[in-house]
């Protein structure tokens, strides 16, 4: 069976940079962000990595992506992503970075999936990543899912395979380091992953060029994207970093590492 | 102090310019493929390539596994398919200069080696690919390109060999060829003989091109020839070179005495009177060839000057974190060495020429690729006039050289003073616009491969103090130690300094460069008027004395009567070579802010203000640095081969004073004596001051120039103020992205 794969991904900066939150009139931001170099949120990758795996196994199956993003960002990032592997782009320009609200984002994300012509129901997956490396929310995917319509969702998935009679076998992370395994018996389903299991895709440029043809000109006629928000954010702060640091002479490694172990414990 | 304490009203730089800045300065805004190429190249660089040399991969001259493994990374990035059009399995239509300039900046990044050791085939091939026959240039190209299930072929170039034969040299050939056998009617079959010395890719090419010498009254001359291993004979790789750089490239002094078919003569043959005449003589190939890979060694040592701004700001604001002395907050903490005002201003010295390295060395690969398919249409338009080659070819775009520089000069001149007719035909003819890029390139490809890897080095050096004790050590963040050893070998294979200074030292008196190079001067003149404080107004001042000092010394002779501007004169002709490139460098980096200045304003969307002015302050600061040195060297060159007087030559005391006369003109206006220079005591002898000085006869309008020169340093010391503060406040990542 073919499937229609949406792909929701937004931008996180480089996890090098250094991150600084700041006040604006429009709320919180990280400063400089917009000269920041972005990357493609990490959990939003691993889902585009596993939706290359499955339409490479499912002939004729498509892969879409649907990004909300300040659209010169996305450009760059894309030209990196879009080496990884074949997809379509669409693009929503709009504001990146964590302090978006979640639910306008996913109303924003699923009125771009409604509108995308020839969608088909019976062969939809939606990706997602199980939350963005910016605004850990982890709420969106089920809301996209929500306003399309799609109840069957998955939080967290590992893996996915398709068996034999075409139900999709989805293996989601529950707590204790324990998986879940699921059966849905057909399309439409929402998978919001966690890190799956495969690796990065090695970049080709031949690839990218062949997407960037349709790509450019999907980011130039990018539309904005409103985002309504009601939320008003106290306070930003990074997360304190603490350093602990012991200088210990001609103590033997075992020992060090025993110290170290009953810390961890503690 | 100004560095600490200025605080200036201006927008500063506030992060390290990035991808979106680059692409319009480099002018590749509108390429993706070359964006997605540089995306590509950058992950390899580093990823493994920056991990092999944490690991310490470069600790052996031996062609290891793990370098060898390089080799695949390189052909799935695309680096290796780059140089191929896509009939023969690349992907990237068009010429591949600005393409192969970009992935060995991003190699550099990290390892200059690795930079080498990717495109070494690229130069083995090369040969093939600017004089080979379509067949050869189809066969080599394709079976090079990397391909689904096939491990490509890799290619390696040889021209040097051991002493005492080439080396700068490349005339003094010992490779040897004769003919082994010629079938009546059929191929004839050559022995080849030749020993390299220092080939780079040796250690796993399997294709050489090897350059020879007839040592047989059957063939005429010099050639390249194609050299397969599998061929008959020996295929010798020889054993590595114990070289203190570039160590992920492989190096060593193969030996090849191999029988191949005639047909692997490079750009193929005729028989003439029974004789075999190659189409090419291996001087004609090895230029088409290094005119255009020499652009990439100079973008290797700018990659690395730039990509040492990072790691040096870190040290310094770093330095003293952690110490107690000083508390998060105090200047000690937040600004570390950056509170010294000479580690930020020479930090701006290194920066500001890596960006001029890097806008003279893209715009020359730019220029490249305006100039190959032009070449090509004049190639085409002159066959039809049954001009192929050789001297016909030279005398006929001779004769039409004056058009060319009409040409120039109609297009430098506002529409409302043009000739817009004959201008229309002028652009229009193929052969003119040949001759005018030609000229140029003929001027930017040796001024980027010398002064990118000659001042680069350096500079590099600086780079490397700058980092203290720590910079000379394998642990230096960002590997400097080894970028600027490195950088000697930049400055050495494909052609070293003297080489290059050689080509200049010719291709800057043609008239058509001179006559592009004086509209370059109003050029800068209008940037200063639209712009000014971005240094254009003092480089088009540097430029004017050194066009003036050039044509004194065509026509000058020494205190010998004997001529100054010839080719056996390189005391002359060199120095002004060097002067010349640190014109074009500056004048390079100014017009890449300049595009920045009027495009990036809709593109880039936060911090471009700060951006601008910040770049614009590093053009003024290497302008002026550019015309100091022109200054100094023209001045020298000027003064230098005048005689310089003396007491005992008597005309020359002819204007002395005589102490009386002196008493009486004092008696007369107290003080007055004091604007004499020389005078005579009365006892015949001279005062004992320095010594009789110069007067300089016709040399009026020189020291009006440089005196004007002088005059136009005005800010550049206030822009490296300016630059200091943002140097100190620009918001750098947490960490280096790359290994160490
Ligand atoms: C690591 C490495 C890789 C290399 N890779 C290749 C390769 O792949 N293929 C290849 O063919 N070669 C290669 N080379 C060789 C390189 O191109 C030569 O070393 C270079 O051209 C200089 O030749 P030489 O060493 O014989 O210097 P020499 O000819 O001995 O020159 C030494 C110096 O003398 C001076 N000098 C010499 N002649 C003149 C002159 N006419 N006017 C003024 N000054 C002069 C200059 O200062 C010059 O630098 C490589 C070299 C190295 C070190």
């Amino acid at each position: 069976m073919a499937y229609q794969i949406i792909v929701c991904g937004g931008l996180a900066p480089d996890p090098l940079q250094t991150l600084e939150p700041v006040a604006t009139p429009a709320g919180p931001a990280l400063k400089n962000e917009m000269m920041l170099p972005a990357v493609f949120d990490p959990w939003a990758s691993h889902a585009l990595y596993e939706a290359a795996h499955l339409a490479r196994q499912h002939a004729g199956s498509t892969i879409k992506v649907v990004s909300l993003a300040p659209k010169a960002k996305l450009q760059q990032v894309m030209m990196t992503v879009a080496q990884k592997l074949p997809f379509e782009l669409v693009p929503l320009d709009g504001p990146g970075g964590g302090f978006t609200d979640a639910a306008s984002v996913a109303s924003a994300l699923a009125g771009a999936i409604a509108a995308i012509p020839g969608l088909d129901k019976s062969q939809l997956l939606v990706f997602g990543g199980w939350e963005s490396a910016t605004r850990g929310a982890g709420v969106v995917m089920q809301m996209v899912g929500e306003k399309l319509g799609i109840t069957e969702q998955f939080l967290a998935v590992d893996e996915l395979k398709v068996d034999a009679g075409g139900a999709l076998v989805i293996k989601e992370r529950v707590e204790g380091g324990r998986h879940q395994v699921s059966r849905c018996a057909a399309p439409p389903a929402v998978l919001a992953w966690a890190t799956g299991n495969l690796p990065e895709p090695a970049n080709h440029p031949q690839t990218g060029m062949a997407n960037m043809r349709a790509m450019m000109p999907a980011l130039q006629k990018a539309k904005a994207a409103s985002l309504a928000s009601a939320i008003t954010y106290a306070e930003v702060a990074l997360p304190a970093v603490t350093r602990q640091t012991r200088i210990v002479k001609d103590v033997p490694a075992a020992e060090i590492a025993r110290e170290i172990a009953e810390w961890i414990k503690q | 102090m100004p560095a600490s304490t200025t605080t200036s009203q201006r927008e500063l730089l506030r992060t390290l310019p990035g991808d979106d800045i680059r692409q319009i300065l480099w002018k590749f805004a509108d390429r993706f493929d070359l964006q997605m190429l540089v995306q590509s190249v950058r992950a390899v660089a580093r990823g493994p390539v920056a991990r092999l040399v944490a690991q310490g991969g470069r600790l052996t001259h031996d062609w290891t596994p793990e370098k060898n493994a390089l080799l695949a990374e390189y052909d799935a990035a695309g680096i290796t398919a780059a140089f191929m059009k896509p009939e023969e399995g690349g992907y990237l239509e068009g010429p591949k200069n600005l393409a192969l300039s970009l992935i060995a900046f991003e190699i550099a990044w990290v390892d200059a080696g690795a930079a080498t050791g990717s495109m070494a085939t690229h130069l083995g091939l090369a040969p093939i690919h600017e004089r080979g026959t379509p067949e050869q240039r189809a066969h080599y190209m394709s079976v090079c390109a990397p391909a689904p299930g096939q491990e490509p072929k890799r290619a390696a170039f040889a021209l040097t060999e051991p002493l005492p034969y080439v080396g700068v040299e490349t005339g003094l050939l010992s490779g040897k060829v004769r003919v082994a056998e010629w079938p009546e009617g059929g191929e004839p079959l050559l022995e080849v003989s030749k020993r390299g010395r220092f080939i780079t890719g040796m250690g796993f090419a399997n294709i050489v091109s090897a350059a020879v010498e007839s040592d047989d009254p059957r063939l005429h001359g010099t050639m390249m020839v194609i050299l397969e291993e599998g061929d008959p004979g020996i295929f010798d790789r020889g054993t590595p070179t114990k070289k203190l750089v570039h160590q992920l490239s492989s190096t060593s002094d193969p030996v090849f005495q191999l029988k191949v078919p005639a047909s692997r003569i490079i750009g193929g043959y005729r028989v003439v009177d029974g004789r075999i005449v190659p189409n090419y003589d291996h001087g004609a190939i090895i230029e088409a060839v290094f005119r255009r890979t020499r652009v990439t060694v100079g973008l290797i040592t700018a990659a690395k000057l730039l990509s040492a701004v990072e790691p040096l700001i870190r040290y310094h604001r770093d330095r003293f974190r952690g110490s107690g002395a000083g508390a998060p907050g105090s200047p000690r903490y937040d600004l570390g060495l950056q509170q010294k005002e000479d580690v930020t201003h020479r930090l701006l010295d290194v920066w500001a020429t890596g960006e001029a390295c890097a806008s003279l060395g893209f715009a020359t690969a730019r220029l490249f690729d305006d100039l190959d398919p032009i070449e090509k249409e004049k190639d085409r338009v002159l066959a039809e006039q049954g001009i192929t080659g050789g001297m016909s070819m030279v005398k006929a775009l001779r004769k039409r050289s004056v058009e060319a520089i009409e040409y120039l000069d109609q297009r430098s001149r506002s529409e409302a003073l043009r000739n817009k007719a004959r201008y229309s035909a002028l652009a229009a003819d193929p052969v003119i616009q040949y001759l005018a890029l030609d000229a140029q390139a003929n001027v930017l490809c040796p001024a980027t491969k010398l002064w990118n890897t000659g001042i680069g080095s350096r500079m590099m050096r600086e780079a490397v103090s700058l980092m203290g004790g720590y910079g000379i050590t394998e642990d230096c963040p960002g590997f400097l130690g080894y970028k600027w050893i490195d950088t000697q070998l930049e400055a050495t294979y494909e052609g070293p300094e003297a080489v290059q200074r050689r080509q200049l030292s010719l291709t800057m008196t043609s008239e058509v460069f001179l006559a592009q190079f004086r509209t370059w001067i109003h050029e800068m003149r209008r940037v200063a008027a639209n712009e000014p404080g971005t240094g254009a107004c003092t480089l088009a001042s540097a430029m004017h004395l050194w066009v003036w000092t050039l044509e004194h010394l065509q026509q000058a002779k020494d205190a010998n009567g004997q001529k100054l501007y010839q080719s056996n004169r390189q005391g002359v002709t060199f120095p002004m070579a060097d002067a010349l490139c640190w014109l074009l460098a500056s004048r390079c980096q100014i017009l890449d802010v300049q595009r920045l200045r009027s495009e990036g304003a809709g593109a880039i969307q936060e911090g471009f203000e700060g951006t601008v002015q910040f770049l614009t302050d590093l053009c003024h600061i290497q302008a002026s640095r550019a015309a100091g040195e022109v200054s100094r060297i023209c001045s020298e060159l000027v003064f230098g081969y005048l005689r310089h007087p003396s007491w005992d030559n008597a005309p020359e005391c002819s204007t002395c004073f005589k102490e009386e006369e002196l008493q009486q003109i004092e008696s007369i206006i107290p003080g007055a004596s004091g604007f004499t220079s020389e005078y005579l005591m009365e006892d015949g002898t001279h005062s004992t001051k320095a010594g009789p000085c110069v007067r300089a006869e016709g040399l009026g309008d020189f020291t009006k120039l440089r005196s004007k020169l002088d005059g136009c340093l005005a800010g550049a010391l206030l822009a490296k103020d300016r630059a200091s503060e943002s140097l100190q406040k620009v918001m750098i990542p947490a960490a280096l992205d790359y290994p160490q």
